[in-house]
């Protein structure tokens, strides 16, 4: 796949997904992506240095969301 | 001070040293202010720090919210975001964010170094420091969102430091003090632990795994690291060979020249040392005995407890051909759950460039990142799925040592093409010997 296509698809599903969730696993990146764990990393991290996606993390667990979505960055006046 | 905090203060007179009085002294310190730092959060984060502390005490609940996602750029560890919900009485911690550090190897410093990474938590962040959090690093307790990216930038570009792991990621590797210092060290902990480290980098900084995975290295089976209580995978020091005996050196144990246990025993009188009661019945698998005055060794009931080299250093020292064992699935979590290593790997050399190891470690990974549930540690996947799925999967051939006891654990199960002519049986041909 190429990256433009799978970095739509990733916005695509986690867009339709913002009602009841705006955070991630890995593991739900890679299923949409239909790809091996190790590939799927590749197209994540470049969508996290592109400014697409962005981390979130408890401390403990790690987690992925649509840059901006959410409502940390506006609770916390860090926007 | 800047809050009343009767609670914590009680927390001050038990007979042990008291976080309260490191805090409320750093507290007074950044009031003063001698050195007449530039600080650039709050002065007041160690006063509402114990402040939110004592309110939390009188709730019974806590005053912290979620995570965060903070971080510096491209990283997805090494910073946990960290919010009170109490920020208009409690201004300084309103953004108290944590930043791991990777400690060095063996966690050698110097005090120029220490000075240095005090100074800058001083000037950036809260002064307030862990040394060490439970995985190892360095913890810097307590700053604001905008001074990470210039506390990052300083420890990279200035002290040659990188930030260690959190989260879904490799967590800091983490190993003993190994060859510097120990004889014992049956591998070099710390050149492994640096090698490694620098190798998986993508893995340390992005996380991708179902959840945390911890590598620690421990010289010899002492364990001083404990990973085979805590680390996913540990490496464990190890000998193939027999225990070098020297048998004038027992003899001086015997008659008391030398001390036992490197004399660490000596604050009190325990009398004659007798190698009998301390040493050889103390034997877990009671393969040690005297012939006359010569100790002798059935080296293969050993289980490397340590404990006889451990009694007489000078006597008895590990063998010469060295390397490490791979256990793997230990986790120690904070509740409930706590799960020692099992063998996966019994001996594997443990020298440049590591390439066993590695394939080792890659396989375990891609097997964990594909089958394991979100927040599921190995250890609890290789109990899900069962130890032969591990070997499957790593390509490991089974073995007498990863079995516990015999008869107790019996893991590994024939598979219908294994077996010939199949789990199919014609009924009839079997009811001609056996009765119904």
């Amino acid at each position: 796949m190429e990256y433009e296509e799978a970095k739509q698809k990733v916005i695509d599903e986690l867009t339709k997904k913002q009602k009841s969730k705006s955070k991630f696993y890995f593991n739900d990146l890679s299923k949409i992506l239909e790809m091996k764990p190790r590939e799927a990393k590749k197209i994540v991290n470049k969508l996290v240095t592109d400014g697409v996606l962005e981390y979130w993390s408890s401390g403990s667990t790690s987690m992925y969301g649509l840059k901006g979505t959410g409502k940390q960055a506006g609770a916390e006046h860090e926007g | 001070m800047k809050h009343e905090t009767p609670m914590l203060d009680q927390l001050e007179t038990g007979p042990w040293p008291s976080f309260v009085s490191d805090i409320k002294q750093e507290a007074a310190n950044r009031a003063k202010n001698e050195k007449n730092v530039d600080y650039q959060i709050p002065v007041d984060v160690c006063d509402d720090l114990l402040g939110v502390l004592e309110l939390s005490f009188k709730h019974g609940r806590t005053h912290w919210k979620h995570g965060g996602i903070v971080g510096v750029f491209g990283y997805g560890g090494g910073v946990i975001g960290r919010y009170c919900d109490q920020p208009e009485e409690f201004s300084g911690v309103a953004h108290f964010h944590t930043m791991r550090v990777a400690q060095p190897a063996g966690k050698f410093y110097s005090t120029d170094y220490l000075k240095k990474i005090c100074d800058l938590w001083d000037f950036r962040g809260s002064g307030i420091t862990n040394m060490h959090g439970s995985t190892g690093d360095i913890i810097f307790l307590g700053t604001t969102t905008k001074q990470l990216e210039e506390i990052f930038y300083e420890l990279t570009h200035n002290l040659n430091q990188d930030l260690g792991g959190s989260g879904s990621n490799l967590r800091t590797p983490a190993d003993c003090i190994g060859k510097a210092r120990c004889e014992y060290a049956c591998f070099d902990t710390q050149h492994m632990c640096h090698t490694l480290t620098h190798e998986y980098q993508d893995e340390l900084h992005r996380p991708a795994f179902p959840y945390k995975f911890k590598f620690k290295f421990d010289g010899c089976p002492n364990c001083c690291v404990a990973s085979i209580a805590r680390a996913d995978m540990s490496f464990i020091g190890t000998w193939k060979d027999d225990i070098r005996i020297d048998q004038e050196a027992v003899q001086a144990y015997v008659g008391g020249e030398l001390k036992p246990n490197g004399n660490a025993h000596a604050g009190r009188d325990w009398g004659a040392f007798d190698i009998n009661k301390e040493v050889i019945d103390l034997c877990p698998t009671k393969c040690m005995w005297m012939d006359g005055k010569e100790l002798k060794i059935d080296n293969k009931e050993c289980t490397r407890c340590m404990h006889c080299i451990n009694v007489m250093p000078r006597a008895l020292r590990i063998g010469k051909e060295t390397g490490c064992s791979i256990l793997v699935g230990a986790k120690a979590p904070i509740l409930d759950g706590a799960q020692m290593g099992t063998m996966l790997v019994p001996f594997i050399k443990a020298e440049e460039p590591y390439d066993e190891i590695k394939e080792v470690i890659e396989s375990i990974w891609d097997y964990w990142m594909e089958e394991g549930k979100n927040r599921e540690r190995l250890g609890e996947l290789m109990k899900r799925q069962g130890f032969q799925k591990l070997l499957e999967m790593t390509g490991l051939k089974p073995d007498p040592r990863m079995v516990q006891e015999p008869r107790h654990n019996p893991y590994i199960f024939w598979k219908e093409e294994e077996v010939e002519g199949g789990f199919e049986r014609d009924i009839n041909e079997f009811r001609k010997y056996h009765q119904r």
